[in-house]
Formats: C-alpha cells, sequence, structure tokens
C-alpha cells in the first residue's frame, strides 16, 4: 500500500533526472534516431526496385513506426544496476521501503514524457518529408491493442534487462552479455529490417524468441500490417513472455541479492 | 622512439598472455564471429534479391565492403576498444592519476593499455568474405590493388583510433560518457554499406563528420581497383588531419584533468 503511495514521487523523481541529465538524454536520443538510417538506407534502396512488398513509402512508415515504439519502450536499467551493484550503491535503495526493481521501474518510465516529447516534433518533421503516415488505422480498438502492445514491449525489455543485470551480483559485469543480447536484438526483433523481409527459415526462429515482441510487433500492430485476430494472438504470446520473464527476473534478482557484499558503498 | 616499440611489445605481450590464459575465448569469440558475419549477410541478400546492382555496386563488390567491415570490425573490438574504454572508467573513479605519474606519453599508455588478441576471429572472417566474394568474381586482386587497399586500412585504424580518442577528450568534461560509444557502435554498423547507397545529407555526414567512407567505402574500391587515386589522395591527408586534431583535442583536455576527490 506504502509503495502505492509513494509511486506518484517515484515517477516525478524520474521524470526530474531525465530533466537533470539532459545531455546524457540527448545522446541516447541519438542513439534511438538510428531507425532514421535505416529508413534512408533502405528507402534509397527500394527507390530503386521494391523489396519485397517494401516500397520506400511503406519503408518509412514501417521505420518511423519502430523508432516510436523504440521511444516509448526503452529501458536503461541494466547500466544502472551494473553501475550501482559493482560501486555498493545498491545498498542506499536496500534501505529504502520499496522494492529496487519497482523503483527502476518507476525512473524508466518517469523519462518517458521527455522522451515522448522530443519523438513527436522528430516524427512529424519526418513524416512531412518522407510523406508516410497516411496508413495510420482509425478503429479505435487497434490503438488500444497497440498501446497494450506497447507496455508488454516495454516488459519484456525491462525485465530481460534486470536479468542480464542481476548477472553483476556474480560476475564482475555482465555488459558483455547485454552486447550480446543488443546484437540479437536489433537483428531478430525488427528493429534494423522488418521481419518479414527474412528468409524462412529464419522468421520460423524470430517467432518463438521474445525479441519480436519488442519492436515488430507493435509496430506492425499499428501500420495494420495484421488481421485482428493474428493481434490478438500475438498479443497473448507476448504476454506470456512478460509473464515467464518477469518471473525469472525477481527469481534472478532474489538469487543474486544473496550474494551481494555491498563494496565501498 | 625505440622505449616506445619496447614498450608496446611488452603491453601487447602482456595482453598475449592474459588472453592465452582464456583460450575457451578464443571458440566463444570465434563462434560469436562466425554468426554475426552470417547474420550481417542477411539483410545483403535481402537487398539483392530480385537486383543485380544497388547505387552502381554489384552483390560481390558488397561483399568486400562488407569483409572490410567485419575486418575493421575485429580491429576495432581487438585493438582500440578495449583500452579506450578502460580510460572512460579511469577518468571518472580518478585512478588515470597513475597513468599520469608515469614518465611515458599518456596517450600511448592509455591507448595501449590492453588488447583483446582473440578478437583475430574477426580479422579471419573478414579476410574469408574476401576470398569468397573474388572466387565469386572469378579473378584475384591486382598486387597493386591490395598494397593501396593496406595503406587505405592503415588510414582507416588511425580515422577510428581519433575519432575514440575524440570520445574520451568529451569524457573530460562530461564524465558520464557510457552511451556515447554507444552511440559510435550504433553508427558504426552502417559502414556495412557502401557510403554511395546513402543519399543527400547522409552521405556527407558518412564521409566528412564521421567518416565511415574512409573506414571501408574506399579500402573496397581500393581492392576492387575502383578508386580514384586522388581519392586516395585525400584520405591519407584527411586521416592525418584527423589524427592531429584528435591529438590537439586530447592534450587540450588533459589539461582539464582534476582527478576525483579521492
Amino acid at each position: 500500500m506504502s509503495t502505492l503511495r509513494a509511486l506518484p514521487t517515484m515517477l516525478r523523481v524520474g521524470l526530474a533526472e531525465s530533466v537533470a541529465y539532459r545531455a546524457e538524454m540527448l545522446v541516447w536520443m541519438l542513439t534511438m534516431t538510428m531507425p532514421l538510417v535505416s529508413l534512408a538506407l533502405w528507402s534509397s534502396i527500394a527507390a530503386e526496385a521494391p523489396v519485397g512488398r517494401f516500397t520506400s513509402e511503406a519503408f518509412a512508415s514501417y521505420f518511423l513506426a519502430a523508432l516510436v515504439v523504440r521511444q516509448l519502450t526503452s529501458s536503461w536499467v541494466v547500466w544502472q544496476m551494473n553501475m550501482e551493484i559493482r560501486s555498493g550503491a545498491l545498498s542506499r535503495r536496500l534501505l529504502k521501503p520499496v522494492h529496487p526493481m519497482l523503483a527502476y521501474a518507476a525512473e524508466n518510465v518517469g523519462a518517458m514524457p521527455l522522451r515522448a516529447a522530443i519523438c513527436v516534433p522528430l516524427v512529424a518533421v519526418a513524416v512531412f518529408f518522407a510523406g508516410a503516415g497516411a496508413s495510420l488505422p482509425s478503429s479505435p480498438l487497434v490503438w488500444a491493442a497497440w498501446l497494450v502492445s506497447l507496455v508488454g514491449a516495454w516488459a519484456i525489455g525491462f525485465a530481460m534487462m534486470t536479468l542480464i543485470g542481476a548477472l553483476a551480483f556474480v560476475i564482475e559485469s555482465s555488459t558483455s552479455v547485454f552486447e550480446v543480447w543488443q546484437l540479437s536484438f536489433a537483428f531478430l526483433s525488427g528493429y534494423l529490417l522488418p521481419l518479414e523481409l527474412f528468409p524462412p527459415a529464419v522468421r520460423a526462429v524470430t517467432d518463438v524468441l521474445p525479441f519480436r515482441y519488442m519492436v515488430s510487433f507493435p509496430v506492425e500492430t499499428i501500420l495494420g500490417m495484421l488481421a485482428p485476430a493474428e493481434v490478438a494472438r500475438q498479443l497473448a504470446i507476448q504476454w506470456g513472455f512478460v509473464a515467464v520473464m518477469g518471473a525469472l527476473a525477481v527469481w534472478a534478482w532474489r538469487l543474486g541479492l544473496r550474494r551481494f557484499g555491498a563494496f565501498g558503498g | 622512439m625505440s622505449r616506445y616499440a619496447s614498450l608496446l611489445w611488452l603491453q601487447l605481450r602482456m595482453s598475449l598472455v592474459l588472453g592465452a590464459q582464456y583460450r575457451l575465448n578464443f571458440l566463444v569469440d570465434g563462434a560469436v564471429a562466425l554468426a554475426w558475419t552470417a547474420a550481417g549477410l542477411v539483410p545483403l541478400s535481402v537487398a539483392f534479391a530480385g537486383r543485380q546492382s544497388i547505387a552502381g555496386w554489384s552483390f560481390e563488390e558488397m561483399l568486400v565492403v562488407m569483409g572490410w567491415f567485419t575486418l575493421l570490425r575485429g580491429v576495432l573490438d581487438g585493438g582500440v576498444h578495449p583500452s579506450l574504454t578502460a580510460v572512460v572508467e579511469q577518468i571518472r573513479l580518478g585512478t588515470l592519476d597513475f597513468v599520469l605519474l608515469k614518465p611515458a606519453d599518456a596517450q600511448f599508455l592509455v591507448s595501449t593499455a590492453k588488447f583483446e588478441p582473440w578478437k583475430v576471429a574477426d580479422v579471419v572472417a573478414g579476410m574469408a568474405i574476401f576470398a569468397w566474394a573474388f572466387a565469386r568474381m572469378g579473378r584475384a586482386p591486382a598486387p597493386l590493388h591490395v598494397l593501396g587497399a593496406l595503406l587505405l586500412l592503415v588510414c582507416a585504424v588511425v580515422v577510428l583510433y581519433s575519432l575514440w580518442i575524440l570520445v574520451i577528450a568529451a569524457a573530460f568534461y562530461v564524465v558520464r560518457l557510457d552511451n556515447l560509444s554507444y552511440l559510435f557502435d550504433s553508427l558504426f554498423d552502417f559502414a556495412r554499406w557502401p557510403v554511395n547507397v546513402y543519399r543527400g545529407v547522409l552521405r556527407v555526414v558518412f564521409t566528412v563528420v564521421v567518416p565511415l567512407a574512409v573506414m571501408t567505402t574506399y579500402p573496397a574500391q581500393a581492392l576492387l581497383g575502383t578508386l580514384r587515386l586522388q581519392t586516395a589522395a585525400l584520405v591519407v591527408a584527411g586521416s592525418l588531419a584527423f589524427a592531429l586534431a584528435a591529438r590537439l583535442m586530447w592534450s587540450r583536455a588533459i589539461a582539464r584533468y582534476t582527478s576525483a576527490s579521492s
């Protein structure tokens, strides 16, 4: 109950922090605009002849949607955890009467208004130049499904990051493990290239991995590339992943915390 | 000069000894390199499904670019990345003091502090892609072109290294910088494609500001024998200028270093 009361304050702290470290935030935002480079690359490739069923315009709307999805669902808790576990700063968090994972989550979510505020004009400019955006759905049901899928995408990313971050309890730094995750994510989530264009064998692999449900699925939903029944089916799969990975993250956190020695402090 | 050569040899040997302790890493790095090289070829084959050329590049020519990208990533991860990411941490913690106290040039010491010898796997993977590309074209590169490509490889490494020194110089001012290197990594990923594929502002940026063209496109053209001599000369001059600018920035930045509290 007290956690619930503390939640608004924690969200406000997250927002304040993201405003305070504007420079760092800006670099993050720049990193997140990588889909715009992909957009430029693939739309100029598609300008000569369409790739699959993707024309220049289709690529533009795909990557713009991917940009928005990434902006609204990314988290960076793995770096925080690595730093705090190694330096012992985590002990300060443990003293507070709020579960640290919840505090991390609140900080991440709290930064979202700023991210949305910066990403909206960016997308508006890009839409203006690329002429995309005509294919947005009008049905409120699709928008609702999209919002739910966004929350799911964020939750999968956050759970996976805490899972990898908890590795730092055991090994000195888990950032190298995280790099492998990042690379797999870039390739298998549809962030670098629409998954539809991949050979069938690769697509079969992406269907059973969580990556697809972090970018590709929300993007395809909002662009109306999936039939309603298909959206419902994949939404169920996505939340299945959320449940499994959330449970794993909580378990890893508990296990790891027993080993936490609070060096230095 | 010979003192620095022997220092470099010493640091290299240390890294080799350290690396030899983790022989399993060789297998892991090798497997990872293989997987990423293969994964990197997927977008290329997607782009070339049902067409002969993109922006004037054939599939085989793009393979050569991809080969340079793979090779250069090996050099970056094995020779540049490990020591220079350590510096950012040292600046934050104030342990850079110990480096500055040593009677040798600080930039030299920090840039040679650590190598990861097993990343050679990426270099080998890059070579394998060259072999495959030229086998498909049914010819071997001319010896003169290989020499030119090697010269441009040196330029590419110089530019890459200088960019990193600039990043570190920035770390003296803003301290927290983990994500700037992440930004650079994601940008570097676009060096898989020859710069001609990009249009407008982006092509200018990738040629002059973050010179991805110097890193992969021009060496690939040199190996293919399609690079104009004029461009090559410009690249050499440009990378020298880049290195000088980085050195200047480093000296200015290190003058601002005040050490951490402890």
